[in-house]
C-alpha cells in the first residue's frame, strides 16, 4: 500500500507532470485560461491516460517483448493512442451524451498531448508492473489537472492587470508558470 | 523579396515564424531539454532532421495518402523517422541521449512536426517542403541553443561548458525547472519587442 501512496505523491506534487516534468505544456499554456475549460480538458486526459497505460502495457509485454522488437514502441504506441482516442469518442458519444458534451473538444486534442505517451513510455521505463502504472497514470493525471486548474485561476485574474506591452499573452504566462513552479520545488525532497 | 522564392521558405522558420519564439509550438521539449547549450543543440538538430525527413516523404505521398486517414499516416511516418534518429542517437552519442532521455521519442507528439507536414508538406512540392522542415527544423535549433546558452551562462557560468563567471556566481534556479520558464518567459517579451520597433 505504502508504494502506491508513494508513487501518488511523488506524480502529484514532488514530480508534478507539467512543472517539474514539462510534458504536456501545450495544453497547459493553451486551453487553460478558464477553470472550466481546465476541469474539462484534465477530466479527459484522466480518462484517456488511464486507458492508454492500460493498453500500451499489456501490448508491450505480450507482443513487443516476446518477440523483440521494442525498437517499434514509438510507432506502436502512438497508433494505439491515436486509435484508443477515436475509439472513445465514438463510445462516449454513444453511451454517455454528456460526458461527450462536456469531454468532446478536448478529445481530439488529446493524441499530439505529450503527457499520454510520455507516461506510457516512463511507466516501462520505471519497470513498474501492471497496478502501479494505473495508479502512476491516475495521479500523474490529477497532478496535471491540479497544474491546470491552479493556473487558470492565476490567470483569470491576470486578465484583468495592466501589463507591459510586450509581456502581454505568453511571456506573462510563462513567467507566471514559472513562479508556480518555483512553489511546487518547495515539494522536492519529500519522496524520492 | 518574393514571398514564394525557396530562399524566402528556408528562411521563414528563422525569423517571421519561428516556431519557439513566434509560433510557441513545441514547449515541452524547448523548457525541457536547455539546461545547458549542449543539449538544447542535440535537441534541436534531432527535431531538425526528423522534420527535414517527415516533410520531404509526406510531400512525396501526399497524392497517394486518401484525405481521411491523413492524420495517421502522417504520424506513422513522423515516428519512423523518430524511430531512426533514436537509434542512431543511441549508437553514436550515448551520453547525449541519455540526458534527453525520454524526450526524444516524445519528438512524436511534438506539434511543430505535425504541424509543418499538415500546414506546408500537404500542400507544396517536395523541394519547398524540404526546405521549409530544413528551414524550420535550424529555427527550432536556433532558438534551442540560445535559451540553452542563456540558461547555462545565468546557472553555471558557462556556455557549452566553456566557463565564463565562477559557477559560485550562478543561479541554480535558471538550471532547474522553474528558470526554465522564467527564462523563456523574458526572451519572447525580448522578441516581441525586437519586432514590433
Amino acid at each position: 500500500m505504502m508504494t502506491y501512496i508513494l508513487i501518488f505523491i511523488s506524480a502529484v506534487f514532488v514530480n508534478n507532470i507539467v512543472l517539474s516534468q514539462f510534458l504536456g505544456i501545450c495544453p497547459f499554456l493553451g486551453v487553460s485560461k478558464k477553470i472550466d475549460t481546465a476541469l474539462g480538458m484534465s477530466g479527459a486526459v484522466a480518462f484517456v491516460m488511464t486507458i492508454a497505460t492500460i493498453f500500451t502495457y499489456i501490448v508491450q509485454k505480450t507482443v513487443l517483448e516476446p518477440f523483440n522488437i521494442g525498437f517499434l514502441q514509438t510507432i506502436t504506441y502512438i497508433l494505439i493512442i491515436a486509435a484508443l482516442v477515436q475509439l472513445v469518442e465514438i463510445i462516449l458519444k454513444k453511451v454517455s451524451p454528456a460526458l461527450y458534451q462536456a469531454l468532446g473538444v478536448f478529445l481530439p486534442l488529446i493524441t499530439t498531448n505529450c503527457t499520454i505517451l510520455g507516461v506510457a513510455i516512463l511507466v516501462i521505463q520505471k519497470n513498474m508492473n501492471m497496478l502501479e502504472s494505473v495508479v502512476f497514470a491516475i495521479s500523474t493525471a490529477i497532478g496535471f489537472g491540479l497544474a491546470l486548474v491552479l493556473f487558470a485561476g492565476i490567470r483569470e485574474q491576470l486578465s484583468m492587470t495592466k501589463l507591459p506591452k510586450g509581456m502581454d499573452g505568453t511571456p506573462i504566462s510563462l513567467l507566471t508558470a514559472g513562479l508556480l513552479a518555483l512553489a511546487f520545488m518547495g515539494f522536492s525532497g519529500i519522496v524520492k | 523579396m518574393n514571398k514564394n522564392s525557396n530562399l524566402s521558405v528556408f528562411l521563414n522558420g528563422f525569423f517571421k515564424e519561428n516556431p519557439t519564439f513566434v509560433l510557441i509550438l513545441g514547449m515541452c521539449p524547448t523548457l525541457a531539454t536547455t539546461s545547458s547549450a549542449f543539449n538544447g543543440l542535440g535537441m534541436g538538430l534531432a527535431t531538425a532532421f526528423v522534420l527535414f525527413g517527415s516533410n520531404t516523404v509526406i510531400s512525396l505521398l501526399k497524392n497517394l495518402i486518401p484525405d481521411n486517414v491523413r492524420i495517421p499516416a502522417y504520424v506513422v511516418i513522423i515516428a519512423t523517422f523518430v524511430t531512426v534518429v533514436d537509434m542512431l542517437m543511441q549508437a553514436y552519442v550515448p551520453a547525449l541521449y541519455s540526458s534527453l532521455g525520454i524526450f526524444i521519442p516524445l519528438i512524436v507528439v511534438n506539434c511543430i512536426v505535425l504541424g509543418r507536414a499538415e500546414a506546408f508538406a500537404a500542400k507544396n512540392n517536395v523541394l519547398k517542403s524540404s526546405l521549409d522542415g530544413l528551414g524550420m527544423g535550424l529555427g527550432f535549433t536556433m532558438a534551442l541553443t540560445m535559451l540553452g546558452s542563456i540558461r547555462e551562462l545565468l546557472g553555471t557560468g558557462k556556455i557549452f561548458g566553456m566557463t565564463i563567471y565562477s559557477e559560485r556566481y550562478g543561479m541554480l534556479v535558471f538550471v532547474l525547472a522553474p528558470g526554465a520558464f522564467i527564462a523563456l518567459g523574458y526572451l519572447i517579451a525580448v522578441m516581441n519587442k525586437l519586432k514590433k520597433a
